[in-house]
């Protein structure tokens, strides 16, 4: 059974119709198997190679790779749930409930969304403290940081808009709050708060916008600095490896790690003087 | 020096060849354009014409407002008093983060439910994190007798509507 399988597998992938799609061909070679990342569209921005150990579970937690996971179960239910959303007033409302009550499986897609939302901000403040503590935002990774705050910066706006939408009382209450302290930066702050209402209310102007901001916008914005961001850790030399020891041992653990680093930071500063 | 120096070379930052003219040309050509299409982008996102309530209020016959009464409503946020003094009308709307204040009967102040401040019924505030006291609101009697009231224009607190 097997074996007719693998025929059938190895016979489909020498065909011209999968050649003419995967140019890297067929073969289990390292070279096919880095030419497979290198020659697709998708994975060309990954790395070709990544080292065994930093595929276990303790060398990242896999906390960017389930951020992203939670990121792209909120695009396709949120695009699910764009099919019964009107954004204006009050039907936002009514199409919230609908959801909740009538529509197959609304409650389940709503609530998913929900919860991914809040597990996606869980989990970046998760990543970016890993990284953090890490040290792994230290050259050449440092403006992968910064990718990485422009991203938090993104989850969150995502999240406060999205927000909004329900147009429930803590929905527009939390809007006006959230506006009222946008208008307390100095000279502009008004003025934010006036472009992103649409008007002085939170009213049907208000709920548009955050619903083109909440669907079309931030999430662009966060496709292309997720792109950029993987992009980077290719660019900055892979997944960051703690450093091995001389001898073979597990890398070095925080106290002792901190110890090298502060007698690096002297013996710098001496020289120095 | 240089008004002697018959062989010195031309300034670097003065010499503009060809390529250089036509880089800064259309760099200069696409700075306009970012600029021309910020400003375009600015004022089509700030709407001209909103379709928002009326700020001006008719609050009815003064009648119906009883001596010492602080009467709230919360589709137009704000309450109508009626003390010795006169009438006048406040602004609902809490000064610190924008929440709807209510009227508490039973401590005889308006409050905040959001982050606790307090105010008297004059608008001044009592406690919690409100920078400013609530704003009195102009108010004019009209032709019918109506007590009217614009939410658009603030007055200074303590001129009362007489009646």
């Amino acid at each position: 059974m097997a074996g007719k399988f693998d025929l059938y597998l190895d016979r489909m992938t020498k065909s011209r119709l999968w050649r003419s799609i995967f140019r890297s061909g067929s073969g289990d070679s390292s070279l096919h198997r880095a030419q497979k990342i290198q020659q697709n569209v998708f994975l060309h921005i990954l790395p070709t190679k990544v080292r065994r150990r930093m595929l276990r579970l303790d060398a990242t937690w896999y906390l960017g790779t389930l951020t992203l996971g939670t990121f792209m179960v909120l695009v396709i239910t949120g695009i699910l749930l764009m099919f019964y959303y009107h954004p204006s007033v009050p039907q936002a409302y009514a199409d919230m409930k609908d959801l909740r009550y009538v529509v197959s499986a609304g409650l389940f897609l709503r609530n998913l969304h929900r919860w991914s939302a809040q597990a996606m901000v869980a989990l970046v403040f998760a990543h970016m403290f890993r990284v953090f503590y890490r040290g792994a935002y230290r050259p050449p990774r440092e403006f992968n940081w910064v990718i990485g705050v422009i991203l938090l910066l993104v989850t969150l706006l995502l999240s406060y808009t999205g927000y909004l939408l329900p147009w429930d009382q803590l929905a527009f209450w939390a809007i006006t709050v959230g506006t009222n302290i946008a208008k307390y930066v100095p000279l502009i702050g008004p003025r934010i708060r006036f472009l992103l209402l649409g008007g002085h209310l939170v009213n049907a102007n208000a709920l548009l916008r955050f619903y083109v901001l909440h669907c079309v916008v931030l999430p662009l914005a966060a496709v292309l600095f997720i792109v950029v961001h993987f992009w980077r850790i290719r660019k900055d030399g892979g997944l960051y490896a703690e450093q091995s020891q001389a001898d073979g041992r597990k890398p070095a653990d925080t106290p002792s790690l901190k110890s090298v680093e502060e007698s690096v930071a002297v013996a710098e500063a001496v020289e120095k003087r | 020096m240089a008004e002697d120096g018959k062989s010195e070379p031309a300034q670097p930052e003065q010499e503009v060849n060809r390529r250089a003219f036509f880089t800064r040309l259309g760099l200069g050509s696409l700075g306009l354009a970012a600029a021309g299409t910020l400003s375009f982008s600015y004022q089509y996102m700030s709407p001209n014409v909103l379709y928002e309530p009326s700020p001006i209020v008719n609050a009815g016959n003064p009648s119906k407002y009883a001596m010492n009464s602080v009467t709230e409503d919360r589709v137009t946020a704000i309450y109508l008093i009626r003390v010795q003094e006169g009438f006048f009308s406040l602004s609902a709307i809490c000064t610190h983060l924008g929440c709807m204040t209510a009227w508490r009967p039973d401590l005889g102040i308006i409050a905040c439910p959001c982050h606790g401040s307090r105010f008297t019924r004059y608008g001044k505030k009592i406690a919690g994190p409100a920078p400013r006291p609530l704003p009195w609101y102009r108010t004019w009697l009209s032709d019918d007798g109506d007590i009217m009231v614009d939410r658009a224009t603030v007055i200074p607190p303590m001129q009362f509507l007489r009646i």
